[in-house]
C-alpha cells in the first residue's frame, strides 16, 4: 500500500499529529507496533497539563508547553476527553525554596504563563487543607490541569480515522529503505510505502531515525514509578501539587486525576539504552514515592492504592534538553518528533500544529480538505446521564442496563461501543482505557472474565485468544479436561 | 416507585437465608436484587464439597448448598430480580437499581438487608513490584475461568496467600493437569481452614512455604516467573533468601474485603477492623431499618455460619417491620461489645439493652493460640470462659451470652479476650 505520509508511533503525539495531517487531502497512515493506541509513555505518565514555568526561556519546549496548556481545553472539548483545569501549586518548605519559587515565577512570566501568583502559607492551607505543616508557601498557576492522556490519544486517533486516516496496529517498523523519492517501511504487517515519514516513536525514536542514517540523537528511557489511589482519597488533594525543585531533585507530585483518583509519583531513574521495554516497578522506586509523599501530605498513605505502575520518558542523551521537532538532516522528507518528555503531553496539541506547519512548508503540494470533521462525539457514559436519559437509553438498547464493572458502574453497552469504535479495543486493557471497566478498586477481579467473554464474542475469537494487551499476554490457555 | 416491606440486596447464601427467614417471620412483600444472572452468589463457582456440614449435617458442593435455598425461594412468592445492580440507597430507604428490562428501578422498602458479599484483595493493594504481565489474578477469578468458563488460566502456578480459595484452587488446578509449584504465605501460619491444608496441599504434595512472599514478578507480556523470599518477624523480606521460581501464573489469595461501597454511600458507620457495618444483635446497622449479614458484614470461614447470621438479620428485619407497623420503636440504649487481648474483632459490636434472647458473639483471634482460654467479662463478672486446644485466625469463633446475664449488665462493656 502506498501512502503520502506515514506517522510512526501511535502515542499522544503521533495521534494528535495524524489528526492534524488528516485536515489535508492526502493518504495518511499511522503505524503502531502494539495492539493498541497509547501503549508507551502516553499510557503511563503524570497526566498533567503543565502551566509552563519549568522549561527554559526561549526553548521550543517553553513555547509549545504554554501554547499546549492554552489549547488543551479546546481540544479536549472537541474530542470529548476528560480534562480538568484545576491549577497547580509548587510547594515551598524553606526560604531557599521560596527563592526558587521567585525564579520559577520569573521564568514562567517570560515564557508567557498567565495569572501566576506566589501565595502565603494561609492561602495554601485554605486550598490544600491536608498539606504538611512544614509547607510555607507556593507558586499558584491556574492554567495547569489534568487530562486523561490515553483517552486524548484514542480520541485523536478516532477523529483522524473519521477524516480518512488509516491506522495499522501490530505494525512495528523494523527497517526503512529510501529509493526513488519513496520510503519503504518494513513492518510486522508488510511493507508500507510513503512519501513522507513523521517519526513519533517515543523512546524508540532514535532507533527509527537510525534506519534512515540519522544518528544525531540517542534516547535514554527514564523510568518513573507511580501509585494510583482509590477515589476514596480524593478529598486529600485538590490541585496538582509539585514539590519545589531543589538540589535533591525535582521530587514527586501528587494530583487528582481527570477521573477523580489520586496519582502520586514519579521517580526518575535512567535505564540502559536497551531497556526500553522495562516498565517493572521496583521496591526502591515505590518506597521512594511513599516516603516523598509523606513530606507533602503526611496523612496520605498507599493503604487505598488501586495499583502501582511505571512508565518511561523519552529523554535525549547529552546536553540538549529541548524537544527535537524538525526535518532530519539525513533526509528532509523525514520529520523527527523526539525527546518528547515532560511537558510533552501538555504540548501535544501545540506539537501537532507545529508539525502541521513544518509539513505544509515541506510538502506544499497538499491542499486542505473541504470538509474536516473536527469533533469526535463523546462515548456514552451511562453513569453520567440523568435518570431520564438513562431510562431512555436502556429502552433503546437494553445492554446499557447491564452493569459489568461494579466498581466503576460500566455497562455492557459501553464496553461493546468501545470494541466497535473506529480503532476500537481489541484487548482487556484496551477496554479498560476506553471505558474504565476494570479500573476500579477490585482491579477487574469480578468483571475481568466478563470482559474477556465480551471481547471473545464481539471479535469472534475464542476466549483463549483474548489478551491483556496483545501478543503473548493471553489470559487463559487450553480448555479444561 | 415500587413498594416493598423488605428489599434484600444480594441473592447469595446470605441474601436468600435472610429473605427466607423474614418470610417465615411473617414479612409479606419481599424482593431480592441480585447482580449476577442467577441466585447463588459465589457458591455457583465453588464446585468442591465441604459446604453444609454444620447446617445440613451433610457434605454438599457450593451449587448444591445454594440450590437448597434457591428451591425454597422459588416455592415462595418472594420477588427476585437477577441481572440487577443496585447503584444507590437514597434517604428514606429507597433502593435504586438498574437492569436491562426495567431500566432504572426505584424501590421503597420499610427495611433493607445488605448482603452484597465480599471481593478479593487485588494485586494493586499488595505492592508486589515487577511487571504488568498477564497471568496475575486472584484465585477467585481463576476459579471462575476454570469452573464456569471451562478454561485453564495457566499451566505452571505459584499461589500467594493460603486463604481458602487459594488452597481450593491449588487442588483444582492440579486435578486439571496444571503444576502448582508452591503456596507462599506471608504469615507464620495459614489463614485457611486446617482441613483445606490437609486435603488440598498435603494430599497432593504441594509445598506450603510459611513466612515467605513474592517480592517481584517477571515477564513483559506473559508472566515468566516470580522471585520469592522469606520474611522476618516484621514481614520484611530477608536479604539472601531470594529465589526465582519459574511459572506462568500467579494466583493471589491474600484476603477478602467486604463489598461495602453501597453501605458507605448510605452513610452507615463501618467498623475499621471488619470493614463491615457496625451492627447490633439483630445485625441492624447505624441506619434504622438497614441490616447487614454474611460476608458484607464480616468475612466468614464457612457458609453455614453465613446462613445462621443471615437468619438473625432476617428475623431482625421482620421484627423491625412489624414494630414499625405498630408504631413502636426500640429504645436506643445498648451495651458495647469489645475485642481485647488476642481478639481481632467482634460481631455484633452492640447489644440492645431491651434485647429478647441469648446473643452469640462471633469473633476471630489475632494469632495462633494453643491451650488458651476464651474469656468474656462485663465489669468484674465473667460471663463465659472456656479452654480451647487451638485457636487460629483462619477460623471464626463464637461464644453464647445468656439473656439473663445481659439483663444484669449496667453500663459496662462486654469484653471478649484470649487468656494464654
Amino acid at each position: 500500500m502506498q501512502y503520502d505520509v506515514a506517522v510512526i508511533g501511535a502515542g499522544v503525539c503521533g495521534a494528535m499529529i495524524t489528526r492534524e495531517l488528516s485536515k489535508l487531502d492526502l493518504n495518511l497512515v499511522m503505524l503502531e507496533k502494539c495492539n493498541d493506541i497509547a501503549m508507551g509513555t502516553s499510557k503511563a505518565n503524570s497526566a498533567i497539563v503543565h502551566a509552563g514555568f519549568d522549561a527554559e526561556n526561549g526553548s521550543l519546549k517553553a513555547k509549545l508547553n504554554v501554547q499546549g496548556a492554552s489549547l488543551m481545553a479546546y481540544y479536549c472539548n472537541k474530542l470529548s476527553v476528560p480534562y480538568k483545569n484545576i491549577g497547580s501549586l509548587v510547594v515551598a518548605y524553606s526560604w531557599d525554596d521560596m527563592q526558587t519559587l521567585e525564579t520559577l515565577f520569573e521564568r514562567g512570566f517570560n515564557n508567557g504563563v498567565p495569572n501566576m501568583e506566589i501565595i502565603s502559607q494561609e492561602q495554601l492551607r485554605e486550598m490544600e487543607p491536608y498539606i504538611s505543616e512544614e509547607a510555607i508557601g507556593a507558586l499558584w498557576a491556574p492554567t495547569a490541569g489534568v487530562v486523561s492522556p490515553y483517552e486524548l490519544a484514542i480520541a485523536a486517533t478516532e477523529n483522524a480515522i473519521m477524516n480518512g486516516a488509516r491506522v495499522k496496529r501490530n505494525s512495528g517498523v523494523f527497517d526503512i529503505e529510501y529509493k526513488n523519492d519513496m520510503f519503504f517501511l518494513s513492518t510486522a504487517s508488510g511493507v508500507i510505502k510513503a512519501k513522507y515519514v513523521i517519526n513519533c516513536a517515543g523512546v524508540f525514536a532514535d532507533q527509527i531515525a537510525k534506519m534512515i542514517g540519522d544518528e544525531s540523537f540517542k534516547i535514554i528511557p527514564r523510568k518513573g514509578e507511580y501509585y494510583l489511589l482509590d477515589k476514596t482519597e480524593k478529598k486529600m488533594v485538590n490541585h496538582v501539587l509539585f514539590h519545589c525543585p531543589s538540589a535533591m531533585g525535582k521530587g514527586i507530585l501528587i494530583t487528582p486525576t481527570a477521573h477523580g483518583n489520586v496519582l502520586m509519583g514519579p521517580t526518575a531513574i535512567d535505564l540502559d539504552f536497551d531497556s526500553k521495554l522495562d516498565v517493572d516497578t521496583t521496591i526502591e522506586g515505590l518506597d521512594k514515592v511513599k516516603s516523598d509523599v509523606r513530606n507533602v501530605i503526611p496523612q496520605l498513605t498507599t493503604r487505598n492504592a488501586i495499583t502501582s505502575f511505571a512508565g518511561l520518558r523519552a529523554h535525549i542523551a547529552g546536553d540538549n534538553s529541548d524537544f527535537i521537532i524538525a526535518q532530519s538532516k539525513a533526509n528532509e522528507r523525514f520529520v523527527n518528533v523526539a525527546g518528547i518528555e515532560s511537558p510533552g503531553l501538555t504540548a501535544a496539541p501545540a506539537i501537532a500544529r507545529y508539525v502541521g506547519e513544518i509539513f505544509r512548508k515541506m510538502a506544499p503540494e497538499y491542499q486542505k480538505k473541504e470538509q474536516f470533521i473536527s469533533r469526535r462525539p463523546a462515548p456514552i457514559r451511562v453513569n453520567e446521564l440523568s435518570k431520564e436519559e438513562r431510562e431512555e437509553l436502556i429502552k433503546k438498547d437494553s445492554r446499557y442496563g447491564k452493569i459489568i464493572c461494579r466498581c466503576e458502574g460500566i455497562t455492557e453497552g459501553e464496553i461493546i461501543d468501545a470494541i466497535k469504535a473506529p480503532c476500537g479495543a481489541r484487548d482487556v486493557d484496551g477496554v479498560k482505557r476506553r471505558t474504565r471497566a476494570g479500573m476500579g478498586r477490585c482491579q477487574g477481579g469480578f468483571c475481568g472474565s466478563k470482559v474477556v467473554e465480551i471481547l471473545s464474542r464481539e471479535l469472534d475469537i475464542p476466549m483463549n485468544q483474548v489478551t491483556k494487551f496483545g501478543n503473548r499476554s493471553k489470559i487463559v490457555f487450553n480448555k479444561t479436561k | 416507585m415500587l413498594k416493598y416491606d423488605l428489599a434484600v440486596i444480594g441473592g447469595g447464601p446470605a441474601g436468600m437465608a435472610a429473605a427466607l427467614k423474614a418470610r417465615e417471620c411473617g414479612v409479606a412483600k419481599i424482593i431480592i436484587l441480585e447482580r449476577a444472572e442467577t441466585l447463588g452468589g459465589i457458591l455457583e463457582q465453588c464446585i468442591h464439597t465441604g459446604f453444609g456440614l454444620h447446617y445440613f449435617g451433610e457434605e454438599l458442593s457450593g451449587p448444591e448448598y445454594a440450590h437448597r435455598f434457591i428451591e425454597q425461594v422459588e416455592k415462595t412468592d418472594i420477588d427476585v430480580k437477577v441481572d440487577t445492580m443496585v447503584i444507590d440507597i437514597l434517604p428514606g430507604n429507597v433502593v435504586v437499581a438498574t437492569n436491562n428490562t426495567d431500566g432504572l428501578l426505584e424501590i421503597n422498602a420499610t427495611a433493607i438487608i445488605l448482603a452484597m458479599g465480599c471481593r478479593e484483595r487485588p494485586r494493586g493493594a499488595l505492592d508486589i513490584p515487577g511487571s504488568r504481565a498477564s497471568g496475575i489474578m486472584t484465585a477467585g477469578t481463576a476459579q471462575k475461568y476454570v469452573n464456569i468458563d471451562g478454561y485453564m488460566p495457566g499451566k505452571k502456578i505459584v499461589i500467594l496467600g493460603s486463604g481458602d480459595i487459594g488452597l481450593i484452587m491449588a487442588r483444582r488446578m492440579t486435578l486439571e493437569g496444571a503444576k502448582v509449584e508452591m503456596v507462599c504465605e506471608l504469615m507464620p501460619y495459614s489463614g485457611g481452614l486446617t482441613r483445606n491444608i490437609v486435603q488440598c496441599l498435603d494430599d497432593l504434595g504441594i509445598p506450603l512455604k510459611l513466612s515467605c512472599t513474592v517480592i517481584k514478578t517477571h515477564g513483559i507480556e506473559r508472566l515468566e516467573g516470580v522471585t520469592i523470599a522469606n520474611v522476618d518477624e516484621h514481614r520484611k523480606p530477608i536479604p539472601g533468601t531470594e529465589q526465582f521460581v519459574e511459572c506462568d501464573t500467579l494466583l493471589l489469595s491474600v484476603g477478602l474485603i467486604p463489598e461495602n461501597e453501597l453501605t458507605r454511600m448510605a452513610g452507615i458507620i463501618i467498623d475499621p477492623v471488619t470493614n463491615g457495618a457496625i451492627v447490633d444483635e439483630y445485625r441492624q446497622t447505624s441506619r434504622p431499618g438497614v441490616f447487614a449479614c454474611g460476608n458484607v458484614l464480616q468475612v466468614h470461614d464457612l457458609v453455614d455460619y453465613v446462613t445462621q447470621e443471615s437468619q438473625i438479620a432476617g428475623e431482625g428485619a421482620a421484627k423491625y417491620i412489624q414494630s414499625k407497623s405498630k408504631s413502636r420503636s426500640r429504645s436506643g440504649k445498648c451495651i458495647h461489645v469489645k475485642a481485647q487481648n488476642g481478639v481481632r474483632y467482634v460481631v455484633p459490636q452492640n447489644i440492645n439493652c431491651t434485647t429478647d434472647g441469648d446473643v452469640k458473639i462471633y469473633f476471630r483471634v489475632t494469632d495462633i493460640f494453643k491451650n488458651a482460654k476464651i474469656v468474656v467479662t462485663a465489669g468484674d463478672k465473667v460471663l463465659y470462659s472456656k479452654k480451647k486446644k487451638k485457636l487460629a485466625p483462619g477460623e471464626m469463633e463464637s461464644v453464647p451470652i445468656k439473656l439473663e446475664d445481659i439483663k444484669k449488665i449496667d453500663k459496662q462493656d462486654i469484653i471478649v479476650r484470649v487468656e494464654a
